[in-house]
């Protein structure tokens, strides 16, 4: 028995990192997957892998008409979205503020926000005609606090943007059974996190409580928790996973 | 099933609410569970439960009382996992100018120093097996304020910042702390609160529910559990979105 049996769920950038560790752990628990990620190799791959609860959907998270194909694939394979992912992001250019170009900070911004927006837009529809559902944000521990080492402005305050969508969300829509929450990783041990460090954690470990960085995994397993109808009174929350580096 | 198996805990409490739902699906996943409270209430529970449950008499605002839950914890059962530091009440209400205080200084003797106490000797016995989970029951009283209630919002707020140190302190040894702060859940202190107060409440919520205790218990089973091991210090809103508005 799965702890998300009869689950339809779409989670983007679920071809590495993070999402892809959701996408492997929600099938395992039952769940049907539509795999969003621009990274179409990866992508396939792994549907094929997954067999008939995956499919994968090259989809870039900014345009709103990817959003609609991937409601209406979901629909149409599985039945209506009762899970959204919003998970999808980028770091953006390691600048200080002065030195940002705004091409990169509107690029960072879309990625970041407006396509958890978008995706909220096309998703809250088809959770209604189900009845209800969970809507997962991937903030970050920088959507709490600015960060020693941030990548940039851009980054930060899109993070905090999504942190604030989430509760916008969850007090409009809870009248549909529609829950809504943010969740902040710390520092995982990502594709994305080797690309802004230049090290296996060394020096970033050290600020951790916990000592160490987290694997992908750990934050699925929060993952299945908001996703699943164990957690069916929590809506507009915060979920730190950071090993304590916020709470100092 | 089975996601507590081989761990130890202790639930205070646990003759009621949160507690004895919390110490039910703790049990019901393997853990093996002391049931600690001062009413007595809990001797039932234990009893329902069987094998792998254990009763014990506390009253979490004493430190001898404290330091034996404990004790009895690892001499029945090997060693200590899991604290869930939930036994708690609302207290009398009055506006703080008119706060007896006696009555301020029982809500923080039991919802405070009840906290810091069952902390304070479970983590030597956890550090001696490698690490363990404490829970800590703050509230949604500890983000916005409750008229008539100071006493309780301010040691809910206190039960935060207590749990935020002790996780900064204790996580490079393995001991996660994590706070869950309940919104309105059908327990003995809502049973206790005027019902034109929880009405209000409920009105409010954007889930538009008060919620039952085992939606709590699986927050719980989900902190205490390995699978929340990258997660410490933090605060666990669990209210229906009612602190949003």
């Amino acid at each position: 028995m799965g702890q998300l049996d009869g689950k339809v769920a779409i989670i983007t950038g679920a071809a590495q990192g993070m999402g892809e560790a959701h996408t492997r752990r929600f099938v395992a628990e039952g769940a049907k997957v539509v795999m969003a990620d621009l990274n179409e190799g990866d992508g396939e791959r792994i549907a094929k892998e997954l067999g008939d609860a995956a499919v994968f959907v090259k989809s870039d998270v900014t345009s709103v008409g990817d959003w609609r194909t991937l409601v209406e694939t979901a629909e149409s394979q599985f039945g209506n979205v009762t899970v959204l992912v919003n998970n999808a992001g980028i770091i953006g250019p390691i600048a200080e503020t002065v030195e940002l170009d705004e091409e990169d900070f509107h690029t960072v911004c879309l990625v970041n926000q407006y396509s958890q927006f978008y995706g909220m837009k096309a998703v809250i529809p088809s959770m209604q005609r189900a009845g209800g559902g969970s809507i997962i944000n991937v903030s970050s521990v920088a959507g709490l606090v600015s960060i020693v080492g941030a990548p940039n402005l851009a980054y930060v305050g899109s993070k905090f943007a999504s942190r604030g969508m989430t509760k916008h969300v969850a007090t409009q829509y809870g009248k549909d059974n529609i829950r809504c929450n943010s969740v902040h990783p710390g520092y995982i041990k990502t594709p994305m996190m080797a690309a802004a460090t230049d090290e296996e954690g060394g020096g970033i470990t050290s600020q951790i409580p916990l000592g160490r960085m987290a694997d992908p995994d750990e934050v699925a397993q929060l993952m299945v928790w908001l996703a699943s109808d164990s957690s069916s009174y929590v809506s507009g929350t915060e979920q730190v996973i950071d090993a304590g580096l916020t709470a100092q | 099933m089975g996601r507590l198996k081989d761990k130890v805990a202790i639930v205070t409490g646990a003759g009621s609410g949160i507690g004895a739902a919390t110490a039910r699906r703790f049990h019901e996943e393997g853990a093996k569970v002391v049931l600690a409270d001062v009413s007595g209430a809990q001797e039932v529970l234990a009893k329902e439960l069987g094998e792998g449950a254990l009763s014990v008499d506390t009253d979490v605002t004493k430190s001898e009382s404290v330091q034996a839950m404990i004790a009895a914890a690892v001499e029945t059962f090997g060693r200590l996992d899991v604290l869930y530091n939930n036994a708690g009440i609302d207290g009398e209400l009055h506006p703080v100018a008119e706060m007896p205080e006696e009555a301020w200084d029982q809500v923080q003797a039991i919802n405070l120093r009840g906290v810091f106490l069952g902390i304070r000797y479970a983590i030597p016995e956890m550090l001696k097996t490698g690490g363990g989970s404490i829970i800590n029951t703050a509230s949604m009283a500890a983000t916005v304020a409750f008229p008539s209630m100071s006493s309780y919002c301010a040691a809910k707020g206190g039960v935060i910042m207590l749990t935020k140190t002790a996780a900064a302190e204790y996580a490079a040894q393995g001991i996660r702390v994590n706070a869950i702060s309940p919104g309105t859940i059908q327990t003995a202190i809502t049973t206790h609160l005027p019902a034109d107060m929880i009405n209000a409440i409920i009105e409010r919520n954007p889930v538009g529910r008060i919620a039952d205790a085992s939606e709590v218990a699986s927050l719980a089973v989900f902190l205490a559990s390995d699978e929340s091991a990258f997660i410490t210090g933090a605060d666990h809103l669990i209210d229906g979105g009612y602190t949003l508005l």
